[in-house]
This record gives C-alpha cells, sequence and structure tokens, in this order.
C-alpha cells in the first residue's frame, strides 16, 4: 500500500499543497491535518510544510508550538514516526524542541528567495536514507529566518553523533557550520529549510528534491510494513 | 484563597551576548546618516507589557519569568529580564 503522509495545516502555513502534491506525484497519499487535531492514526509520516503558521507573530513557530496537534506530532515522534519540518516546519519543530537549535534572522537581514546547493551528509535519516553521503542538490529557499544557529556544546554533539543532515554547498544565510538541515538523535525527525517539494517536477526547474522526498517515503513505508 | 492583586509586568527580550543581531548591526550603520557617529553597542530586542492577578510580589515575578521563558524568549537565542510592579489603583 502507499505510504501514507499527514500533511500538518497551521493557519498561515502555504506550502501544504505544494507538499501533497509532491508526495503523491511520488506515489504516496496524503491528506492536510488540521493543527486541532489530537490524532495521527494511520499515518506512516508527518510533514510540516512551510509558510507562517500563526502569521510568525513573536517568533517562527513560538505560537504554533502550543496548537494541539504538536502534542500528537512529538507523540509520533517519540514512537519514531519519520517527521519532517520544511522552512517553517522546522522553526516550528525547534520552538517545540523536538529539534535543537534556532533559526535566527538571516546574516545582512536578507529575505533569501533562490535556489541553494545541498550537500547530504547523513545517508541513514528519515529524509536521506539510501541517499549516497556527497550527493548535491539544487533546492529552492525562501526564507528571512533561516540562519540556524546554537550553542558551541550543541553543535559538538551534532557533529559527533552525525546529525548536521544536509550543509550549504555555498551558504546563503549565515547559519552557522553551513547548516541547512539537522534530525534528532532517533534521526527520525529532520528539518530543514530548503523546499524538497518545490523542486519536484521538471516543470518547477529541478526534480533534486525528489530523492529526498523518495527516501522519506521509502522511510514511511518501512515504518508501516513494520508495524 | 489568597487575596489577589495586580501587578504591571514588563518583559525585555535581548539576543543573547555572541548571538549576532543584524537588526542592531543595521540601525548602527544607519546613524551615522543623522551625523550621530559616536553611537554604539546598538542591540534590537523586544518588550512586552501585561497586568498579572498574583498573591504578592514573588509570586507574580514567578508567574511573569514562566511567561517569558516560556513564550516571549526563546533560550536559544534570546534573553529576558523581567520587571513587575504592583499597580496602584486611582481611589
Amino acid at each position: 500500500m502507499a505510504p501514507r503522509v499527514g500533511v500538518v495545516l497551521f493557519p498561515g502555513t502555504n506550502c501544504e499543497h505544494d507538499a501533497v502534491q509532491a508526495v503523491e506525484r511520488l506515489g504516496g497519499s496524503a491528506d492536510l491535518i488540521w493543527h486541532g487535531a489530537t490524532t495521527a492514526a494511520g499515518y506512516d509520516a508527518l510533514i510540516l510544510p512551510g509558510g507562517f503558521a500563526h502569521g510568525d507573530y513573536l517568533r517562527p513557530g513560538a505560537i504554533a508550538r502550543f496548537s494541539p496537534v504538536m502534542d500528537t506530532v512529538a507523540a509520533f515522534a517519540h514512537d519514531g514516526g519519520p517527521v519532517v519540518g520544511i522552512c517553517n516546519g522546522f522553526q516550528v519543530l525547534t520552538e517545540a524542541g523536538l529539534l535543537p537549535g534556532a533559526l535566527q534572522k538571516n546574516r545582512g537581514l536578507r529575505f533569501l528567495c533562490t535556489t541553494a546547493t545541498l550537500r547530504v551528509e547523513q545517508d541513514d535519516t528519515a529524509l536521506t536514507a539510501g541517499v549516497p553521503v556527497g550527493t548535491e542538490l539544487a533546492i529552492p529557499i525562501n526564507h528571512f529566518e533561516g540562519n540556524y544557529t546554537c550553542d558551541a556544546a550543541t553543535l559538538a554533539q551534532l557533529r559527533d553523533e552525525g546529525r548536521i543532515v544536509l550543509r550549504y554547498v555555498d551558504n546563503p544565510n549565515g547559519s552557522v557550520d553551513d547548516i541547512a538541515g539537522v534530525c534528532n538523535a532517533g534521526r527520525n525527525v529532520v528539518g530543514l529549510m530548503p523546499h524538497p517539494e518545490r523542486a519536484s517536477d521538471p516543470l518547477l526547474g529541478s526534480e533534486d528534491g525528489v530523492v529526498l522526498l523518495d527516501a522519506l517515503l521509502r522511510t514511511a513505508g518501512a515504518a508501516a510494513s513494520a508495524a | 484563597m489568597a487575596a489577589s492583586r495586580q501587578f504591571s509586568v514588563q518583559v525585555e527580550v535581548l539576543l543573547r551576548d555572541g548571538i549576532a543581531d543584524p537588526q542592531g548591526a543595521t540601525i548602527e550603520r544607519a546613524l551615522p546618516a543623522l551625523g550621530l557617529g559616536g553611537v554604539t553597542a546598538v542591540r534590537a530586542g523586544k518588550s512586552f507589557r501585561f497586568d498579572l492577578a498574583a498573591s504578592d510580589e514573588s509570586d507574580a515575578l514567578a508567574q511573569a519569568t514562566v511567561v517569558a521563558d516560556r513564550l516571549l524568549a526563546n533560550p536559544v537565542i534570546e534573553e529576558s529580564q523581567v520587571t513587575v510592579r504592583p499597580v496602584t489603583r486611582a481611589r
């Protein structure tokens, strides 16, 4: 059966349909999950898509963390379910404490809307399983607060534990250690600022996001058949 | 239940030392245009004010600190300073 992906919709999210369409194009099935939901039963993976959850008021993700669905996301992640936060979704996961660090305003206060080249650094996370380390991918970025920040101890831990999943080849936003994406200790929760769903069709100028989303669907499928 | 009193709270949130503050730096770079080249160490932050019912000042400070630490500031990159004072009612 096709892996079933829940795409979490907060008020102000705006990339949910892109995520649904990308998943469906790759053979998965996808539904939107409203932020008031209190169950994710039946889903094999969750995506927190991009946008401006709760208007990004206070800080990106700061209010979204208190949406009822976040307890569900945390429980799903705790049970090993694959969870991917894209852009604003990454910010939500850091605010919720499901991923370490924080996303600060870009270096130079520049809003960035361009294509970045990423390097895959780990081949065993929910989003990169089976993707060879060193693979370079051209994937769009679109953010003002994408400058990944954490303290020195956290950075050392992320390096030691191989939890820096993706790096920018040419750092666009000032992120520490060129970090574009990180994962949790269980490697099932991954956050990244770039938008793989926007690079999932030739019409979009790049299909490089497909290798990441395919990896997520494979992880989801494996989780489904193990359950 | 202890009689509750009203307190006025101010929370100031600033980026931690060592965290780049691009807003503060940009503001500082704009100041010479005003003919004020001597302004340094500009830091941009946020200020919040709210009222709070609490049994006494230390209770008010404790509650306000929860608000500051759990919501208003992200402790990974920000620090907060909480000031509490009793609301004096007009008689």
